[in-house]
């Protein structure tokens, strides 16, 4: 499949380059927003650990943001992909956006979404798309350590002081609306995953809600009931926290084009 | 950076390949066991230093006092017969 690209219908080259994107942009955005934490986190070790993270994530979206240019065919490449796109061009769901708030707030955004690219990843494997199948096995073994800290966290969090419990819950109060998104599953991909190229995400939801409901009872948490939802970060409707973190991030592609280091 | 101030701290060693001894290369600061690998983990094994991780309350560890160095130390240093090097290797033995 990877290797035929050249000859894969127009329709199919856009809805994988888009798929890519979704990928390549929950990592980027997530990790300039961990990024923001460096020289903030509650102790050191813990400024190192959501450090790595974010590497992680940044090395992940390098590789999804390359491969993208290549299958657009259209000469960008992960720089251009990643500084210098406009905002409702990005791909991420809306919930890798939100701000940081406190540490609490910071783990359970990363324990939702970890758990979700975690079995995104896992699936991943064995995409027909031989590319994208060895990008997510390396990711994969990534994404374990990542929800292994902030689930650990989320459990010492939510299982600890009276205080604690209640703030991680209002956090995921807040957060847990954006969820919706991540299973809102679209024409163009359903396709891709009738072929074989992603996974069904109803596969990929049952999963993900086994997982959240085993760390949220460790963590003597309330799973909360769905409500409605308007954003939809990966067709590109975004909240206005995106635009701030562009802003900062592209800051300076933008003021010197071109410049490296 | 109050948190840390309550948390105990940990002695770090790193087993850099299979075979090899750990070996102490610092400290961290951590709750509790499980939070002291993770640490250990992001703190000491970002340039792939090692396979393996143990961790040590620090106050587990029973050291010897610096002010008796004379007495336990001392007394070796004249007996310089301790070390196997008064042997003639035969050349067939290549390791050793």
């Amino acid at each position: 499949m990877s290797s035929t690209l050249e000859s894969a219908a127009p329709a199919t080259v856009a809805a994988r380059f888009d798929y890519l994107l979704q990928l390549a942009d929950t990592s980027l955005i997530l990790g300039q927003r961990l990024g923001e934490l460096v020289g903030h986190a509650p102790a050191i070790e813990e400024d190192l650990g959501l450090a790595n993270t974010a590497l992680d994530l940044i090395g992940q979206a390098r590789l999804l943001l390359a491969y993208a240019g290549e299958i657009e065919g259209r000469g960008r490449t992960e720089d251009h992909l990643a500084f210098l796109r406009e905002q409702h061009e990005y791909r991420n769901p809306a919930l890798v956006e939100q701000p940081n708030g406190d540490f609490g707030h910071t783990i359970v955004r990363q324990v939702l979404i970890d758990a979700y690219q975690l079995e995104l990843h896992d699936q991943l494997q064995n995409s027909s798309d031989l590319r994208l199948a060895a990008i997510a096995a390396k990711a994969l073994k990534e994404t374990r350590y990542h929800l292994r800290y902030s689930g650990s966290w989320l459990i010492r969090l939510g299982d600890g002081t009276e205080e604690s419990h209640a703030r991680v819950q209002q956090s995921l109060d807040q957060l847990w609306p954006f969820t919706r998104e991540l299973f809102d599953e679209q024409d163009a991909e359903r396709a891709l995953a009738e072929a074989g190229v992603v996974p069904a995400l109803a596969d990929v939801e049952r999963h993900w809600s086994g997982r959240i409901d085993g760390l949220l009872r460790e963590a003597t948490l309330q799973r909360p009931a769905s409500t409605p939802y308007h954003w939809f970060g990966r067709r590109g409707v975004h909240t206005e926290h995106l635009g701030y973190l562009l802003a900062d991030m592209q800051f300076l592609q933008r003021t010197y084009p071109g410049a490296t280091w | 950076m109050t948190v840390s101030k309550d948390w105990p701290l940990y002695e770090i060693f790193i087993r850099a390949r299979g075979g090899l001894d750990h070996k102490h290369v610092g400290s961290v600061h951590a709750a509790d066991a499980r939070m002291a690998l993770e640490h250990a983990r992001d703190v000491y094994t970002r340039r792939l230093e090692g396979v393996s991780i143990w961790v040590v309350r620090s106050t587990d560890i029973v050291a010897s006092d610096p002010g008796e160095a004379d007495e336990l130390f001392e007394p070796a240093r004249d007996k310089v017969y301790r070390h196997p090097t008064f042997y003639d290797i035969p050349e067939a033995v290549k390791t050793l």
